[in-house]
């Protein structure tokens, strides 16, 4: 499937970035060629910051799950101490994983091969018999579990880098830095992650995702049997207001190319908006939620975490939706064609039974692989992706729409541009 | 759950392997076929369908634990209106299916109803790609031979990830 690839920088070879003449193209061999893909991997997964997990996944020191960030198995843990780390989850020895289970608890870890041995710090702890190595043997640290260059968070949301002169994780998170601290702000206790990660996979270029995450365009389309649903759920809600200036959604650029698109939908939120179905109890929780808010962090802050929605893309492969319920996901390519998804809910810690019951029950009837709109995502997706083993004779995607707009909207396609400027300027830099 | 002793006190009766067997195989003969009103049909008023993520324990609760899919009544009807309807793009055109029930037991019965577990596999084929879904699942009949309904059904999936299958937009 692997298409021709220009390995000198040529102008528009990707895209076609016309801010005058309003129009923005993307050229299809973005996604199907296996060069792309592999300058993918040392221009973009070594160099940017990965989300590689939530602190709320390790409660406790000597907690450990096991993932796999940019294409490399990880160990995600903390040790006796409680500091976190993150190692390559492969022996100093001969390579074998030392952990081999998705989570647990760990003092350390022993590889099951020849059954050489980790503290949970990553520091070789096996003693040999007198002679067998040499004395100093390992003091170097050179037997150490590898450790990842570089291990960073933003209010309790952990990155990785593999590349150890990256600029640090703040100063590249740029705007989105305070959409994460929206959502961290849902809670005066924290947020976790609700069990467990959803693991699946789809059968497209991961790139695909990314613009799916935050594209306003194809809800009311590829979504019509979604709102078919929710329209039955929130009963006498007037459809018109859809149209009204308080629901309508913008577009931003966050810098670096991150993005976002903000606006109000018509669904619930456990965080602050009631819908007709959940309830004069419903109702009330609401109220109670939203009031703790407003007292925590005023008002007007308050009203923008609780009534609105926003689709966040945090550049290469990190989104978290805070819609009807908040889903994190991060994604990444096997082949040009193929990208596995690790998708979470994230929740307030200390939220009521009965919240978390109307949260996970809005996550699952839009979210995930078995919900009411998600899988209709995938197929449009692995379509598209179909379709682009034409791009010799149908070689340009199109993505200009309110590309002469002074402030774009939700359903415009500028959250798109943002990625793929920033992704041309990785993937042409000399 | 109740031993065979009770049976005869509670209002629910044992069924017997081949009558469960033969509701089984029905069922999913409706599903291959895609007659989903009539597979609907086989569940009681205020049943559940839920499946779980892959790998999870038999007895988790989808008010703690982020599951695929946790249908009460209501959203099942909308799943099975939603799967009709050619604007349901990810099961349009059809997928086509055939589901191998095995491995049929009679567990017990309690106040819930009769429990029952089985072995499937589901092959799913769409735009020429089939994928296979594998697991057990746990059911709770209730009702007489001839008239026997679904309480509940839970869907395991027997699998590490679904990783390749991507999505469960059939109902399995
Ligand atoms: S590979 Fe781990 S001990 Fe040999
Ligand atoms: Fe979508």
């Amino acid at each position: 499937m692997a298409t021709a690839f220009a390995p000198r920088r040529k102008e528009g070879r990707w895209i076609i970035d016309d801010r005058a003449g309003g129009i923005f193209k993307v050229n299809r061999d973005a996604f199907t060629s296996q060069e792309v893909f592999e300058q993918e991997r040392s221009r973009i997964f070594d160099r940017c910051w990965l989300f590689v997990g939530h602190g709320s996944e390790l409660k406790k020191p000597n907690d450990y799950v096991t993932r796999n960030v940019g294409g490399r198995e990880v160990i995600f843990n903390r040790d006796r101490k409680g500091e976190f780390h993150v190692f390559l989850n492969t022996c100093p020895h001969r390579g074998a994983m030392v952990a081999r289970e998705k989570c647990g608890s760990a003092l350390a870890f022993k590889c099951f091969y020849h059954g050489w041995s980790f503290n949970n710090n990553g520091k070789f702890g096996t003693r040999n018999p007198a002679g067998v190595y040499p004395d100093d043997f390992g003091k170097d640290g050179s037997v150490d579990l590898a450790r990842v260059p570089r291990l960073e968070s933003y209010r309790d949301f952990y990155f990785i880098n593999y590349d150890r002169d990256a600029p640090p994780l703040e100063t590249y998170l740029a705007g989105a830095a305070e959409i994460l601290d929206l959502v961290a702000d849902h809670s005066p206790n924290g947020m976790e992650i609700v069990g467990g990660v959803q693991e699946y996979s789809i059968r497209a270029n991961w790139k695909l995702l990314v613009e799916n995450s935050y594209d306003g365009y194809h809800a009311a389309e590829t979504h019509e049997t979604y709102f078919g649903y929710l329209m039955k759920t929130i009963g006498d809600f007037d459809i018109s207001q859809i149209q009204a200036d308080s629901m309508i959604s913008y577009g931003f650029d966050l810098g670096n190319g991150h993005a976002m698109i903000e606006g109000k939908a018509p669904w619930g939120r456990p965080i602050g908006r009631t819908i007709p179905v959940w309830g004069e109890e419903g109702k009330e929780a609401i109220a109670k939620v939203v009031a703790e808010l407003e007292e925590r962090v005023g008002p007007e802050r308050a009203a923008r975490i609780a009534d609105r929605d926003r689709n966040l893309g945090i550049f290469p492969n990190f989104v978290m939706n805070d819609i009807m319920a908040i889903t994190v996901r991060t994604f990444f390519p096997t082949a040009p064609d193929q990208m596995n998804v690790n998708s979470f809910a994230l929740a307030p810690i200390g939220e009521s039974a009965e919240d978390r019951k109307r949260r996970l029950d809005n996550f699952l009837e839009f979210l995930g692989p078995g919900g009411f709109a998600t899988p209709d995502d995938v197929e449009a997706l692995e379509s598209a992706q179909r379709g682009y083993a034409a791009s010799k004779f149908a070689p340009w995607n199109d993505i200009s729409r309110g590309m002469l707009k002074e402030v774009p909207r939700g359903d415009d396609e500028s959250q798109m541009r943002a990625f793929w400027r920033e992704w041309t300027r990785r993937m042409e830099e000399e | 759950m109740a031993t065979a002793s009770t049976i005869c006190a509670a209002a629910q009766q044992l069924l017997s392997r081949a009558e469960c067997e033969d509701l089984l195989y029905h069922e999913a003969a409706l599903l291959d076929d895609w007659q989903l009103d009539e597979w609907f049909a086989l569940f009681a008023p205020g049943a559940t369908y839920d499946v779980p993520q892959a790998g999870a324990a038999d007895d988790i609760s989808s008010a703690e634990a982020l599951f695929y899919i946790a249908d009460d009544y209501d959203r099942l009807r909308y799943r099975v209106e939603r799967l009709k309807s050619p604007m349901a793009h990810s099961e349009w055109p059809r997928s086509d299916t055939a589901r191998i029930i095995g491995n049929v037991r009679v567990l017990g019965v309690n106040e819930a109803g009769v429990q029952v577990r089985c072995t499937y596999v589901c092959y799913r084929s769409k735009n020429n790609v089939t994928d296979t879904f594998i697991g057990h699942c746990l059911y709770t009949l209730i009702g007489e031979p001839g008239a026997i309904r679904i309480a509940s059904k839970r869907v395991m999936l027997d699998v590490n990830s679904l990783r390749p299958q991507g999505r469960v937009s059939i109902i399995l």
